[in-house]
């Protein structure tokens, strides 16, 4: 009620928030990357646009690391052939299918892993959507942002979607074998990103010939080290969703 | 397009803390929203427009504060210009991004309360 004069009125009231829009995805993010932790898993978040060779890097990594366990999420609007693709390459993994949704958000991953072994692995790839735009703005609980660019894409692809680029913790060039047959200056690419990023880290790469993986494995190595084998996190007051 | 998730999001957390308020109407809703938020102003404001009819922000105002992106130099400060390599010109140290370019807020929200 209005309290200057006792009217009757209704008062208006300005209501201080200064919150997240996404806050309730990101409370579930820090949930999987709890889990991720408690269990010694590194969780990748590999975005790209389509078609720059995500699931063909994912393919050629499967064979880096002979002593590890692999393992894959791997999202489309439609279709499960990312998956099926992987699968063959020996990564056991789950299609998740969006729909109309243009990005993965934290609750479909969080669902995706339930009934999938994930605990026992070392390495854990969520293949989001082929889009430069969406996926970039939502956590999913990963440890690293990789963002796959093909020279084909062009030299100014990062001056395009700099919010995706600005996310990247690494920035993989595939497709290198191509660019004897292209127009396109690998170090004009390497300044494009220099101008969304301050301190890009870049590794040029071919999943066909396997140039460069050796380097992409070295990154995942030294990543790996970072997330303590079995770092057993208090979980208390661990609300368990879905 | 991730605008209408964010909306619906928005839409149910004003509705939330409206109820909670036991507010009996939604006058305005105040976003703010970086520069490399990644979201576009006029496809959120059309997101909104579709999806607040039926809810409880069916009358409330959006108003949307873009906030712009600067970046400076994280050791002694100076701006660097934008379109620049985000490295400063006079000690190399790597840029930082200014406070907020990179959000989308949900700032306030006036309701009426009985």
């Amino acid at each position: 009620m209005c309290t200057t004069c006792g009217c009757g009125d209704a008062e208006l009231v300005p209501v201080e928030l200064h919150e997240k829009i996404l806050a309730g995805n990101d409370r579930t993010a820090a949930h999987n990357r709890a889990h991720f932790r408690e269990a010694g898993v590194l969780a990748l978040n590999l975005m790209g646009s389509p078609g720059s060779g995500k699931t063909a890097v994912l393919e050629a990594t499967a064979g880096l690391f002979p002593g590890l366990a692999l393992g894959a999420v791997s999202a489309d609007l439609a279709t499960d052939h990312d998956a099926r693709r992987l699968e063959r390459a020996g990564i056991p993994s789950r299609a998740i299918t969006t729909g109309q949704a243009c990005h993965l958000d934290a609750e479909m991953v969080h669902r995706s892993l339930h009934g999938f072994p994930w605990q026992a692995l070392d390495l854990f790839f969520i293949e989001n959507v082929g889009n430069l735009v969406c996926p970039a703005i939502y956590d999913l609980g990963q440890e690293a942002n990789v963002v796959a660019l093909s020279v084909t894409e062009g030299e100014d692809k990062p001056l395009k979607y700099p919010v995706m680029f600005q996310k990247a913790d690494l920035v993989l060039l595939t497709k290198a074998d191509l660019l004897p047959h292209l127009d396109v200056e690998v170090d004009r690419i390497r300044d494009a990103l220099a101008r969304v990023l301050p301190e890009p880290q870049v590794l040029l790469l071919s999943a066909r010939t396997g140039a460069g993986m050796e380097a992409w494995k070295g990154w995942i190595e030294a990543r790996r080290a970072r997330v303590p084998a079995k770092l057993r996190l208090p979980l208390a007051g661990h609300v368990h969703r879905g | 397009m991730h605008e209408y998730s964010l909306v619906e999001a928005l839409v149910r957390r004003v509705e939330e803390e409206a109820a909670r308020r036991g507010a009996t109407a939604i006058h305005a809703v105040r976003v703010s929203l970086g520069e490399l938020s990644g979201v576009d102003a006029e496809l959120f404001r059309t997101a909104w427009e579709t999806f607040r009819a039926g809810t409880g922000c069916a009358r409330a105002e959006l108003a949307l504060a873009p906030v712009a992106a600067a970046w400076s130099c994280t050791a002694c400060g100076a701006a660097i210009p934008r379109g620049a390599v985000l490295r400063c010109a006079g000690c190399g140290a790597p840029g930082r991004l200014s406070e907020r370019a990179d959000a989308l807020l949900l700032e306030s929200i006036e309701m009426e309360v009985p």
